[in-house]
Protein backbone atom coordinates (compact mmCIF):
# COMPACT_ATOMS: atom_id res chain seq x y z
CA UNK A 1 0.00 0.00 0.00
CA UNK A 2 2.98 2.13 1.36
CA UNK A 3 3.66 2.67 -2.55
CA UNK A 4 6.83 5.28 -3.69
CA UNK A 5 3.67 7.12 -5.05
CA UNK A 6 2.03 7.18 -1.68
CA UNK A 7 4.79 8.65 0.11
CA UNK A 8 5.41 11.57 -2.35
CA UNK A 9 1.49 12.31 -2.03
CA UNK A 10 1.83 12.22 2.25
CA UNK A 11 5.21 14.34 1.98
CA UNK A 12 3.59 16.85 -0.67
CA UNK A 13 0.19 16.84 1.46
CA UNK A 14 2.01 17.24 5.06
CA UNK A 15 4.33 20.14 3.56
CA UNK A 16 0.96 21.85 2.22
CA UNK A 17 -0.63 21.98 5.73
CA UNK A 18 2.36 23.11 7.73
CA UNK A 19 2.98 25.91 5.28
CA UNK A 20 -1.10 26.51 5.45
CA UNK A 21 -0.83 26.38 9.01
CA UNK A 22 2.17 28.82 9.68
CA UNK A 23 0.49 31.01 6.69
CA UNK A 24 -2.68 31.53 9.03
CA UNK A 25 -1.17 31.56 12.39
CA UNK A 26 0.76 34.85 11.11
CA UNK A 27 -2.31 36.27 9.35
CA UNK A 28 -4.33 35.84 12.35
CA UNK A 29 -1.19 37.21 14.66
CA UNK A 30 -0.89 40.04 12.97
CA UNK A 31 -4.47 40.85 12.92
CA UNK A 32 -5.48 40.51 16.56
CA UNK A 33 -6.48 43.89 17.22
CA UNK A 34 -8.76 44.03 14.57
CA UNK A 35 -10.28 40.04 15.45
CA UNK A 36 -10.69 41.39 19.36
CA UNK A 37 -14.29 41.71 19.25
CA UNK A 38 -14.08 44.38 22.34
CA UNK A 39 -11.36 45.67 24.54
CA UNK A 40 -11.20 45.07 28.10
CA UNK A 41 -10.77 47.87 30.58
CA UNK A 42 -7.07 47.42 31.11
CA UNK A 43 -6.83 47.28 27.42
CA UNK A 44 -7.74 50.72 27.40
CA UNK A 45 -5.17 52.07 30.44
CA UNK A 46 -2.31 50.27 29.08
CA UNK A 47 -3.04 51.34 25.44
CA UNK A 48 -0.40 54.57 24.53
CA UNK A 49 -2.49 56.10 21.13
CA UNK A 50 -6.01 56.52 22.07
CA UNK A 51 -7.75 58.54 19.13
CA UNK A 52 -10.46 60.05 20.77
CA UNK A 53 -13.01 60.36 17.87
CA UNK A 54 -12.55 56.87 16.68
CA UNK A 55 -15.15 54.26 17.44
CA UNK A 56 -14.37 51.54 19.95
CA UNK A 57 -15.97 49.00 22.28
CA UNK A 58 -15.54 47.89 25.49
CA UNK A 59 -16.29 44.93 27.24
CA UNK A 60 -16.41 43.56 30.62
CA UNK A 61 -18.88 42.98 34.09
CA UNK A 62 -21.31 45.52 34.61
CA UNK A 63 -20.41 46.25 38.13
CA UNK A 64 -22.58 45.52 41.06
CA UNK A 65 -24.67 48.67 42.32
CA UNK A 66 -23.32 50.74 39.63
CA UNK A 67 -26.19 51.47 37.14
CA UNK A 68 -27.38 54.49 37.35
CA UNK A 69 -30.56 55.92 35.68
CA UNK A 70 -31.89 59.34 35.37
CA UNK A 71 -33.46 61.31 32.61
CA UNK A 72 -32.95 58.67 29.96
CA UNK A 73 -29.62 58.81 30.40
CA UNK A 74 -28.25 55.04 31.73
CA UNK A 75 -24.75 55.31 33.81
CA UNK A 76 -22.54 52.50 35.05
CA UNK A 77 -19.49 50.73 35.52
CA UNK A 78 -17.64 48.49 33.20
CA UNK A 79 -15.06 46.27 34.91
CA UNK A 80 -12.65 43.57 34.40
CA UNK A 81 -12.06 43.11 38.29
CA UNK A 82 -8.42 45.28 37.75
CA UNK A 83 -9.89 48.38 36.12
CA UNK A 84 -12.63 49.97 35.85
CA UNK A 85 -14.37 52.83 33.33
CA UNK A 86 -17.39 54.75 33.11
CA UNK A 87 -19.88 54.15 30.90
CA UNK A 88 -22.97 57.30 29.64
CA UNK A 89 -25.44 55.90 27.39
CA UNK A 90 -28.90 57.30 26.42
CA UNK A 91 -31.42 54.50 24.56
CA UNK A 92 -32.84 50.99 25.14
CA UNK A 93 -30.66 48.25 27.03
CA UNK A 94 -31.12 44.72 26.10
CA UNK A 95 -32.94 42.49 28.31
CA UNK A 96 -30.22 40.72 29.63
CA UNK A 97 -28.69 43.91 30.95
CA UNK A 98 -27.90 43.80 34.20
CA UNK A 99 -25.28 44.13 37.53
CA UNK A 100 -23.13 41.43 37.35
CA UNK A 101 -23.69 40.33 34.14
CA UNK A 102 -21.11 40.50 30.64
CA UNK A 103 -21.92 43.53 28.47
CA UNK A 104 -20.24 44.99 25.10
CA UNK A 105 -20.50 49.11 24.80
CA UNK A 106 -19.87 50.60 21.42
CA UNK A 107 -19.08 54.09 21.24
CA UNK A 108 -16.41 56.93 21.65
CA UNK A 109 -13.66 57.42 24.67
CA UNK A 110 -13.81 60.88 26.05
CA UNK A 111 -10.62 59.78 28.11
CA UNK A 112 -9.03 56.82 29.51
CA UNK A 113 -11.82 56.35 32.25
CA UNK A 114 -14.82 57.82 30.51
CA UNK A 115 -16.66 55.97 27.80
CA UNK A 116 -19.81 57.96 25.75
CA UNK A 117 -21.45 54.70 24.49
CA UNK A 118 -23.87 54.82 21.58
CA UNK A 119 -24.81 50.92 21.79
CA UNK A 120 -25.20 48.54 24.07
CA UNK A 121 -25.10 44.63 23.88
CA UNK A 122 -25.34 42.30 26.42
CA UNK A 123 -22.99 39.27 26.69
CA UNK A 124 -24.02 35.97 27.92
CA UNK A 125 -22.30 33.86 29.69
CA UNK A 126 -22.16 30.15 29.28
CA UNK A 127 -24.45 28.91 32.02
CA UNK A 128 -27.81 27.87 31.53
CA UNK A 129 -30.18 26.86 34.35
CA UNK A 130 -33.48 26.38 35.62
CA UNK A 131 -34.73 29.72 37.75
CA UNK A 132 -35.92 27.91 40.22
CA UNK A 133 -31.91 26.49 40.80
CA UNK A 134 -30.94 30.34 40.64
CA UNK A 135 -33.34 30.92 43.09
CA UNK A 136 -32.20 27.83 45.28
CA UNK A 137 -28.41 29.13 44.85
CA UNK A 138 -29.23 32.51 45.89
CA UNK A 139 -30.89 31.74 49.10
CA UNK A 140 -27.83 29.49 49.88
CA UNK A 141 -25.76 32.65 49.07
CA UNK A 142 -27.49 34.27 51.95
CA UNK B 1 -12.19 -4.54 2.34
CA UNK B 2 -13.83 -2.04 -0.42
CA UNK B 3 -15.50 -5.07 -2.30
CA UNK B 4 -18.15 -4.60 0.28
CA UNK B 5 -19.04 -1.11 -0.99
CA UNK B 6 -19.79 -2.59 -4.87
CA UNK B 7 -22.48 -1.01 -6.13
CA UNK B 8 -25.09 -3.85 -6.57
CA UNK B 9 -24.55 -5.36 -3.06
CA UNK B 10 -24.80 -2.11 -0.97
CA UNK B 11 -28.05 -1.31 -2.74
CA UNK B 12 -29.67 -3.66 -0.37
CA UNK B 13 -28.07 -2.13 2.68
CA UNK B 14 -28.29 1.26 1.96
CA UNK B 15 -32.61 0.52 1.30
CA UNK B 16 -32.38 -1.39 4.73
CA UNK B 17 -31.24 1.57 6.58
CA UNK B 18 -33.46 3.92 5.46
CA UNK B 19 -36.25 2.06 6.08
CA UNK B 20 -34.96 1.62 10.05
CA UNK B 21 -34.42 5.55 10.23
CA UNK B 22 -37.90 5.83 8.68
CA UNK B 23 -39.56 3.81 11.15
CA UNK B 24 -37.76 4.80 14.66
CA UNK B 25 -37.24 8.76 13.30
CA UNK B 26 -40.60 10.55 13.79
CA UNK B 27 -40.97 8.51 17.21
CA UNK B 28 -37.30 10.02 18.27
CA UNK B 29 -38.42 13.41 16.83
CA UNK B 30 -41.68 13.59 19.04
CA UNK B 31 -39.85 12.28 21.92
CA UNK B 32 -37.18 15.40 21.66
CA UNK B 33 -39.26 18.17 20.55
CA UNK B 34 -41.85 17.28 23.81
CA UNK B 35 -38.52 17.42 26.17
CA UNK B 36 -37.56 20.44 23.86
CA UNK B 37 -40.49 22.31 23.79
CA UNK B 38 -42.55 21.52 26.82
CA UNK B 39 -40.94 19.74 29.53
CA UNK B 40 -37.51 21.29 29.78
CA UNK B 41 -37.54 24.62 32.06
CA UNK B 42 -36.91 28.07 30.64
CA UNK B 43 -33.47 29.63 31.15
CA UNK B 44 -33.12 32.03 34.35
CA UNK B 45 -31.84 34.36 32.28
CA UNK B 46 -33.10 34.12 28.39
CA UNK B 47 -36.42 33.16 29.57
CA UNK B 48 -37.77 30.56 26.45
CA UNK B 49 -35.05 31.94 23.84
CA UNK B 50 -33.26 29.08 25.52
CA UNK B 51 -35.26 26.71 23.20
CA UNK B 52 -33.53 27.92 20.49
CA UNK B 53 -30.16 26.22 21.67
CA UNK B 54 -31.48 23.12 21.02
CA UNK B 55 -31.39 23.86 17.42
CA UNK B 56 -28.59 26.24 17.34
CA UNK B 57 -26.13 24.14 19.03
CA UNK B 58 -26.39 20.71 17.25
CA UNK B 59 -26.33 22.09 14.11
CA UNK B 60 -23.34 23.90 14.68
CA UNK B 61 -22.10 20.68 15.40
CA UNK B 62 -22.79 18.96 12.81
CA UNK B 63 -21.88 21.58 10.70
CA UNK B 64 -18.56 21.50 11.64
CA UNK B 65 -17.95 17.34 11.57
CA UNK B 66 -19.50 17.18 8.56
CA UNK B 67 -16.55 19.40 7.02
CA UNK B 68 -14.27 17.75 9.04
CA UNK B 69 -15.15 14.30 8.00
CA UNK B 70 -15.72 16.08 4.09
CA UNK B 71 -11.51 17.00 4.75
CA UNK B 72 -10.09 13.88 6.26
CA UNK B 73 -12.16 11.73 3.31
CA UNK B 74 -10.48 14.53 0.70
CA UNK B 75 -6.79 13.87 2.66
CA UNK B 76 -7.07 10.03 2.40
CA UNK B 77 -8.65 10.09 -1.03
CA UNK B 78 -5.58 12.41 -2.12
CA UNK B 79 -2.99 9.87 -0.75
CA UNK B 80 -5.00 6.57 -1.92
CA UNK B 81 -7.01 7.57 -4.93
CA UNK B 82 -10.05 6.48 -3.27
CA UNK B 83 -12.67 7.05 -5.59
CA UNK B 84 -15.18 5.96 -3.47
CA UNK B 85 -14.46 8.70 -0.78
CA UNK B 86 -15.70 11.25 -3.47
CA UNK B 87 -19.08 10.17 -3.60
CA UNK B 88 -19.37 10.10 0.08
CA UNK B 89 -18.03 13.63 0.54
CA UNK B 90 -19.83 15.00 -1.96
CA UNK B 91 -23.37 13.30 -0.47
CA UNK B 92 -22.22 14.71 2.84
CA UNK B 93 -21.63 18.58 1.44
CA UNK B 94 -24.98 19.52 1.56
CA UNK B 95 -25.90 18.12 4.59
CA UNK B 96 -23.07 20.33 6.53
CA UNK B 97 -24.18 23.66 3.70
CA UNK B 98 -27.52 23.25 5.12
CA UNK B 99 -26.68 22.96 9.18
CA UNK B 100 -24.39 25.45 8.85
CA UNK B 101 -26.89 27.79 7.17
CA UNK B 102 -29.46 26.78 9.90
CA UNK B 103 -26.92 27.52 13.11
CA UNK B 104 -26.15 30.80 11.37
CA UNK B 105 -29.68 31.63 11.27
CA UNK B 106 -30.74 30.19 14.61
CA UNK B 107 -27.68 32.06 16.21
CA UNK B 108 -28.78 35.70 14.48
CA UNK B 109 -32.70 34.75 15.70
CA UNK B 110 -30.86 34.22 19.88
CA UNK B 111 -28.65 37.21 19.18
CA UNK B 112 -31.53 39.26 18.85
CA UNK B 113 -33.36 39.03 21.80
CA UNK B 114 -30.38 38.02 24.21
CA UNK B 115 -27.68 40.31 23.40
CA UNK B 116 -29.75 42.98 21.40
CA UNK B 117 -28.71 42.78 18.46
CA UNK B 118 -28.84 40.27 14.72
CA UNK B 119 -25.44 40.31 13.71
CA UNK B 120 -21.88 41.13 14.65
CA UNK B 121 -18.88 40.56 13.23
CA UNK B 122 -17.04 38.68 16.25
CA UNK B 123 -14.48 36.00 15.42
CA UNK B 124 -16.89 33.34 16.09
CA UNK B 125 -19.45 34.27 14.22
CA UNK B 126 -17.08 35.36 11.82
CA UNK B 127 -15.66 32.41 11.38
CA UNK B 128 -18.66 30.32 11.01
CA UNK B 129 -19.49 32.34 7.79
CA UNK B 130 -15.96 31.65 6.20
CA UNK B 131 -17.02 28.10 7.19
CA UNK B 132 -20.43 28.55 4.63
CA UNK B 133 -17.98 30.31 2.06
CA UNK B 134 -15.84 26.98 2.19
CA UNK B 135 -19.09 24.28 1.79
CA UNK B 136 -20.35 26.61 -1.25
CA UNK B 137 -16.61 26.96 -2.72
CA UNK B 138 -16.94 22.39 -2.49
CA UNK B 139 -20.35 22.47 -3.81
CA UNK B 140 -19.93 25.14 -6.49
CA UNK B 141 -16.62 23.04 -7.85
CA UNK B 142 -18.77 19.97 -8.39
CA UNK B 143 -21.24 21.75 -10.42
CA UNK B 144 -19.51 23.64 -12.05
CA UNK B 145 -16.38 21.51 -13.56
CA UNK B 146 -17.63 19.52 -16.04
CA UNK B 147 -14.60 17.07 -16.25
CA UNK B 148 -14.83 14.38 -12.91
CA UNK B 149 -11.68 13.99 -12.33
CA UNK B 150 -10.71 17.64 -12.68
CA UNK B 151 -13.29 18.83 -10.01
CA UNK B 152 -12.69 15.87 -7.22
CA UNK B 153 -9.43 17.90 -7.39
CA UNK B 154 -10.86 21.09 -6.92
CA UNK B 155 -12.59 19.76 -4.45
CA UNK B 156 -10.47 18.10 -2.64
CA UNK B 157 -8.09 21.02 -2.59
CA UNK B 158 -11.00 23.32 -1.31
CA UNK B 159 -11.85 20.87 1.55
CA UNK B 160 -8.36 20.41 2.76
CA UNK B 161 -7.78 23.87 2.83
CA UNK B 162 -10.78 24.31 4.61
CA UNK B 163 -9.89 22.77 7.45
CA UNK B 164 -7.36 25.06 8.74
CA UNK B 165 -10.85 27.02 9.52
CA UNK B 166 -12.12 23.98 12.18
CA UNK B 167 -9.51 24.61 14.94
CA UNK B 168 -10.31 28.35 14.66
CA UNK B 169 -13.94 28.23 15.04
CA UNK B 170 -13.99 25.80 17.76
CA UNK B 171 -11.16 27.78 19.88
CA UNK B 172 -11.91 31.06 18.69
CA UNK B 173 -14.17 32.08 21.47
CA UNK B 174 -11.04 31.17 23.76
CA UNK B 175 -8.33 32.46 21.84
CA UNK B 176 -10.43 36.23 21.21
CA UNK B 177 -12.42 38.49 22.98
CA UNK B 178 -15.72 37.84 21.28
CA UNK B 179 -19.43 38.96 21.93
CA UNK B 180 -20.06 34.80 21.75
CA UNK B 181 -19.83 32.68 24.81
CA UNK B 182 -17.56 30.32 25.34
CA UNK B 183 -18.41 27.25 25.14
CA UNK B 184 -20.69 25.34 27.94
CA UNK B 185 -19.72 21.38 26.88
CA UNK B 186 -16.04 21.29 27.53
CA UNK B 187 -13.87 19.02 25.37
CA UNK B 188 -12.79 17.29 28.89
CA UNK B 189 -16.80 16.16 29.17
CA UNK B 190 -17.57 18.83 31.90
CA UNK B 191 -20.78 20.89 30.94
CA UNK B 192 -22.31 24.45 32.39
CA UNK B 193 -25.51 23.35 31.11
CA UNK B 194 -27.89 22.09 33.52
CA UNK B 195 -29.18 18.49 32.87
CA UNK B 196 -32.36 19.87 32.56
CA UNK B 197 -31.09 21.03 29.89
CA UNK B 198 -28.73 19.01 28.15
CA UNK B 199 -31.39 15.91 27.84
CA UNK B 200 -33.24 17.83 25.45
CA UNK B 201 -30.03 18.94 23.91
CA UNK B 202 -28.67 15.66 22.90
CA UNK B 203 -32.10 14.25 22.30
CA UNK B 204 -32.32 16.89 19.36
CA UNK B 205 -28.81 16.02 18.63
CA UNK B 206 -29.48 12.47 17.88
CA UNK B 207 -32.82 13.87 16.24
CA UNK B 208 -30.36 15.44 13.61
CA UNK B 209 -28.30 13.05 13.49
CA UNK B 210 -30.54 10.18 12.24
CA UNK B 211 -31.77 13.12 9.65
CA UNK B 212 -28.49 13.61 8.20
CA UNK B 213 -27.67 9.92 7.97
CA UNK B 214 -31.07 9.22 5.96
CA UNK B 215 -30.19 12.40 3.77
CA UNK B 216 -26.68 10.69 3.65
CA UNK B 217 -28.00 7.42 2.30
CA UNK B 218 -30.26 8.86 0.44
CA UNK B 219 -27.73 10.94 -1.82
CA UNK B 220 -25.21 8.56 -1.66
CA UNK B 221 -27.52 6.19 -3.52
CA UNK B 222 -28.50 9.06 -6.21
CA UNK B 223 -24.91 9.06 -6.62
CA UNK B 224 -24.30 5.52 -6.98
CA UNK B 225 -27.15 5.79 -9.52
CA UNK B 226 -25.90 8.17 -11.56
CA UNK B 227 -22.42 6.16 -11.96
CA UNK B 228 -24.48 2.61 -12.80
CA UNK B 229 -26.24 4.95 -15.67
CA UNK B 230 -22.71 5.77 -16.66
CA UNK B 231 -22.48 1.84 -17.46
CA UNK B 232 -18.94 1.52 -15.17
CA UNK B 233 -19.53 -1.54 -13.44
CA UNK B 234 -17.42 -1.26 -10.29
CA UNK B 235 -16.14 2.67 -8.84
Amino acid sequence: MLTKKVKKRVSFLSLLLISLVLAVFFILKSLTSNILYFKSPTDIQLSQDIVSKKKIRVGGMVKKDSININNEEIKFIITDLKNEIFVSYRGTVPNLFSEGKGVVAEGTLKDKSFFIADRILAKHDEKYMPPELKDLMKKNAK
Amino acid sequence: MFNLINPSRIFYWIEKLINFINSIFFVILIIALTFALILSPPDYLQGDSVRIMYVHVPSAWIGLASFTGIALFSILNFIFKIKNLNLVSKSIAPIGLLFTCLAIITGSLWGQPTWGTWWVWDARITSMVVLLIFYILFILSHKLIEQESKANKVSNLIAIIGLINIPIIRFSVDWWNTLHQPSSIKLDGTSSIHPSMLLPLMLMLLVLLLYCALILLMKYKTEIIRIKKKNIKRI
